[in-house]
């Protein structure tokens, strides 16, 4: 059984949490059970906002948990606990032991196959101690200049919700009843800033900028961060309603992103095989328009959404679920695939209790070659979304109907900021019509999109 | 004070409290306190008939806090040992630099309330006793029409156990049941599909569900939206009149107003409602509350996660905006009264001020006259969620069950759509307040700065004269056109 080596860090501890994991596994075999798997978290964190110049707030702290599942043939419970205590570790096992004599005999269910066990070889570059290198004193700093340079934009930028700097570290091992034995340690910072502006009628904007990354190398800087953020919320001043029309709408990479995101839903295997997808059934169908490309491959270096392993245990994977507008691929995870009879695709995910589910690896919509502004410039009448209020999609109807804010489009350029609008129209219809896709992508998180053009969506307005 | 969890189970001692809390002062600061959570977890879940899930869990913590004017220092530990205490206080002690202070010696416990006074609590409860509610639900909600292809029934409860103390005197414990018991489902029609999701709770014993409100009751509702929507047409567009039902549809009460006037944006001036207090911001037939007092709900506490015991605060009367809601570090810094709304996720958290249950009172009119008064506009009656941007104060819920109004009377269901709005003017544009007030089921979970509390929302059905629908047929002068 292959084992991911041991990184950089505290060398006694994670010993010390890979024992834990394997004797909690093997206490649960000798208690009766038929597999069991067991996940043990550790994490730091560190976070501070400054605001108008002032810390607000500084916090520092730590935590792990253990959590274990075991099986009865084919039953299946799982419990979790925060006490590490021989008799905390002791009354977790117990109870999952207990627990997994009421659930129901499901066919499908267990541990992945021995054979299917493993962990992506080389360093995926996750962990940077750098993240709590700074000195407290610097942190406070980062965070002060981040709101500085969003407030001294311009005259009209009169308030702020601050500026941040947040530092973590995480640490997971996982073991199960094959013999698997796996551990990774993930780093992450980021900045922020949330400036707010004010127009001469005394109406209020508020918007942000960040920036994310697995060192404090990569973080952008403090200025930077700042002053978009402060464009970004003057660019809001004055905003109106508009008529309710349909018409071309482009949506900026923070919200292709989210709509990116319901195509992830939509392959869930989870939503897939309970019928609970509009996009059940439709794999090798063309669900999106020909240059619609979307890949999930959580085995990027460097990527917030790599792994080495899944949380089940399978090495993590590139899996192209959108190919020139057919669908590909599910996303799955072993239960999943089993109910569907495929294979996992190693996107299993889960926290210390309950069953796993199925979460995305650096999942992504391929870029094209056009530009933001040449997209936007072949637009008479249109809208920019920049920000979407509320989650109103229904993933089982495809129903899709979400507050926004953004600009106006008028004769290929930008012109007022709109507020208090609604974006509408059907899932099934809005990939099929997406007509431009910018060449903008960029990852600040485990998902990512470029800038998008969808037709025949309805702007809801007066 | 003897009896309390934390004595008994970790050995802690007056003395011990105190010697943390002098830690937490060690370097200065105005006020320290220390929040000790245990928390203990079921879930059950039933899944095409069969009980898939089932997990238990234990989670505690103590938070640490040390505010100095406007700055909080924040440390927590999961092990309650007193060195790991001691540490997690000199952490949170970092954001003062001064002489040491000396906290007050001795606390003072006000008199308890008891609003959820359960015998047997349901996370105590015989599993299954649980295992029988969800699989009750799963079949009653096949039962109810074969269109019903997929259900899922689950149900979760937790204890949690809290001990605040302060380092002024303050001293509060409570043990807080919460259990929820939810179906959802998904109809499959001729080429249509629809979903449907029913559920409630709050802070009951497990009996709640064998009585009051059954299985049956949530799968009932839940099949019934599922089969509803397979007829539904398409959703109108733009500003319309807009009739809300009673329960759940107070989603618009707390993120048009609620979020809005939570006292830590008012402090930073970063609301919509700052400076609003004593102004008009509804119709004079609006008077909302934020009660943390009621008897079972989801919403309330005996104290919140401050120590500090809830009460029934009035934010609007007759339209007049009176009240903020208030934690301690807002109501010393706006010196206001602490309206009890301090609340927090965890021990891992830092409180800040929260809704409880937030609901307009009822008002005169009859529900039906208010339907009658509408020429054209939708009925909604069941909403999924919402969310407000508190600077701009423009707010969104979408509805997931609603219907037309055409000439005063309800007609077709319509699909989902959002419905938006501006926080500061939507309720003065309230022209009718039904007498028919209720309470949502127990479902409700407030999200803010990434920390979940549960809460409870509730409005009688109010006309509102003008609101956009985010739908996507057009509206044509006579009606909708498809």
């Amino acid at each position: 059984m292959p084992e991911t080596q041991l990184e950089t860090g505290n060398q006694k501890l994670e010993t010390d949490l890979k024992e834990v994991a394997v004797d909690l596994v093997r206490r649960a075999m000798d208690g009766g059970a038929t597999a069991a798997e067991c996940v043990v978290r550790e994490g730091d964190e560190f976070s501070t906002l400054v605001r108008l110049g002032q810390v607000e707030t500084l916090k520092e702290s730590g935590s792990k948990a253990v959590g274990v599942r075991v099986f009865f043939g084919k039953r299946a419970a799982s419990t979790y606990s925060s006490d590490f205590s021989r008799e905390g570790l002791d009354r977790m096992l117990k109870s999952a032991l207990e627990l997994a004599r009421i659930t129901s005999e499901d066919p499908f269910s267990g541990i992945p196959d021995e054979s299917q066990l493993g962990s992506v070889s080389g360093d995926l570059d996750l962990f940077y101690e750098d993240v709590y290198s700074l000195p407290g004193e610097q942190r406070i700093e980062y965070a002060r200049r981040a709101e500085k340079a969003a407030l001294d934009t311009d005259p009209r930028i009169k308030n702020s919700d601050g500026g941040s700097f947040d530092a973590a570290t995480g640490h997971k091992v996982l073991a199960n009843s094959h013999g698997f034995v796996g551990e990774y340690r993930r780093s992450y910072c980021s900045l922020a800033a949330v400036p707010i502006a004010q127009d001469s009628n005394g109406n209020m904007q508020r918007d942000y900028w960040f920036s994310v990354a697995r060192t404090l190398q990569k973080l952008e800087s403090p200025e930077q961060v700042g002053k978009i953020a402060a464009q970004r919320t003057l660019r809001r001043l004055g905003a109106r309603k508009v008529k309710t029309a349909k018409v071309p709408v482009v949506f900026d990479p923070l919200v292709a992103t989210s709509i990116l995101e319901h195509i992830f839903e939509g392959v869930n295997g989870d939503s897939v095989y309970r019928g609970a997808s509009f996009l059940a059934g439709k794999l090798g169908e063309k669900i999106a328009s020909d240059n619609v490309n979307v890949i999930d491959d959580g085995t990027l270096p460097g990527g917030f959404g790599s792994s080495p392993f899944d949380s089940e245990g399978v090495p993590t994977r590139r899996t192209v679920v959108i190919e020139k507008g057919f669908l590909k691929s599910y996303l799955l995870n072993t239960y999943t695939a089993k109910k569907l009879g495929l294979q996992t695709t190693a996107n299993a995910s889960r926290g210390l209790a309950g069953t796993p589910g199925i979460g995305p690896g650096n999942y992504f919509l391929q870029p094209g070659s056009r530009t933001p502004q040449e997209i936007i410039a072949g637009i008479p009448e249109g809208l920019y979304v920049t920000e979407f209020l509320g989650h109103g999609a229904n993933l089982v109807t495809g129903d899709y109907s979400r507050g926004a804010s953004g600009l106006w489009i008028s004769g290929g350029q930008l012109t007022y900021p709109v507020e208090e609008i609604t974006v509408a129209g059907n899932l099934k219809d809005m990939f099929l019509n997406i007509t431009e896709i910018g060449n903008d992508l960029e990852f600040r998180g485990a998902v990512a999109s470029p800038t998008i053009r969808i037709d025949g969506l309805t702007v809801g307005g007066e | 004070m003897s009896n309390t969890f934390f004595f008994q189970h970790y050995g802690l001692t007056p003395r011990d409290l105190e010697r943390y809390l002098a830690a937490a002062l060690s370097a200065g600061g105005d006020y320290a306190d220390l929040y000790f959570e245990y928390l203990s977890s079921t879930s059950l879940m039933v899944d095409e008939g069969m009980v898939k899930s089932a997990s238990q869990g234990i989670s505690a913590g103590c938070g640490i806090r040390v505010v100095a004017g406007e700055r909080t220092g924040y440390a927590y530990t999961d092990d309650l040992t007193p060195a790991r205490i001691l540490h997690a206080a000199r952490t949170a002690a970092l954001i003062a630099s001064g002489p040491a202070k000396e906290p007050v010696v001795g606390f003072q416990e006000k008199p308890a309330r008891s609003l959820y006074p359960v015998t047997l609590p349901s996370v105590d409860a015989e599993i299954t006793a649980k295992v029988e509610l969800v699989m009750r639900g799963d079949k009653a909600a096949r039962a109810y029409d074969p269109r019903i292809k997929e259900v899922r029934a689950s149900y979760a409860d937790e204890l949690r156990h809290i001990l605040v103390v302060g380092s002024d005197g303050t001293y509060a414990e409570d043990s807080q049941p919460l259990a929820r018991l939810n179906v959802s489902t998904i109809a499959k029609g001729d080429g249509s599909s629809g979903r449907g999701s029913a559920g409630g709770g709050g802070r009951v014993a497990l009996d709640f569900f064998f009585g009051e409100k059954t299985p049956e009751y949530f799968a009932g509702e839940a099949a019934r939206q599922a089969i509803l929507q397979l007829e539904a047409r398409e959703a109108p567009a733009g500003e319309m009149e807009v009739v809300l039902g009673p329960g759940w549809p107070g989603v618009l009460l707390h993120e048009a107003v609620g979020h809005g006037l939570e006292a830590d944006f008012n402090r930073k001036k970063t609301s919509a409602f700052t400076g609003l207090i004593g102004r008009r911001v509804a119709s004079e037939k609006c008077t909302v509350v934020d009660n943390g007092t009621m008897p079972w709900r989801r919403g309330s506490l005996n104290v919140d996660d401050e120590g500090q015991p809830t009460q029934n605060t009035v934010l609007i009367e007759n339209g007049i905006l009176k009240n903020y809601l208030s934690d301690k570090l807002s109501s010393r810094l706006m010196g206001m009264a602490d309206t009890g709304n301090g609340r927090r996720e965890s021990y891992e958290h830092i409180p800040m001020p929260r809704m409880t249950n937030t609901y307009m009172l009822a008002g005169q009119d009859d529900p039906q006259d208010i339907i009658r008064s509408v020429k054209h506009g939708i009925y909604a009656v069941n909403f999924g969620g919402g969310q407000v941007d508190i600077t701009n104060g423009k707010f969104v819920f979408s509805a997931s069950e609603a219907y037309l109004i055409e000439d005063g009377k309800v007609t077709a269901p319509i699909r989902g759509a959002t419905l938006i709005g501006n926080g500061p003017d939507v309720l003065t544009r309230v022209s009718m307040v039904g007498n028919d007030l209720k309470l949502d089921e127990g479902v409700g979970t407030c999200g803010k700065d990434g920390q979940s509390v549960p809460v409870g929302v509730g409005i009688p059905t109010i006309k509102v004269d003008r609101l956009t629908v985010g739908g996507t047929a057009r509206r044509d002068p006579g009606g909708f056109m498809q």
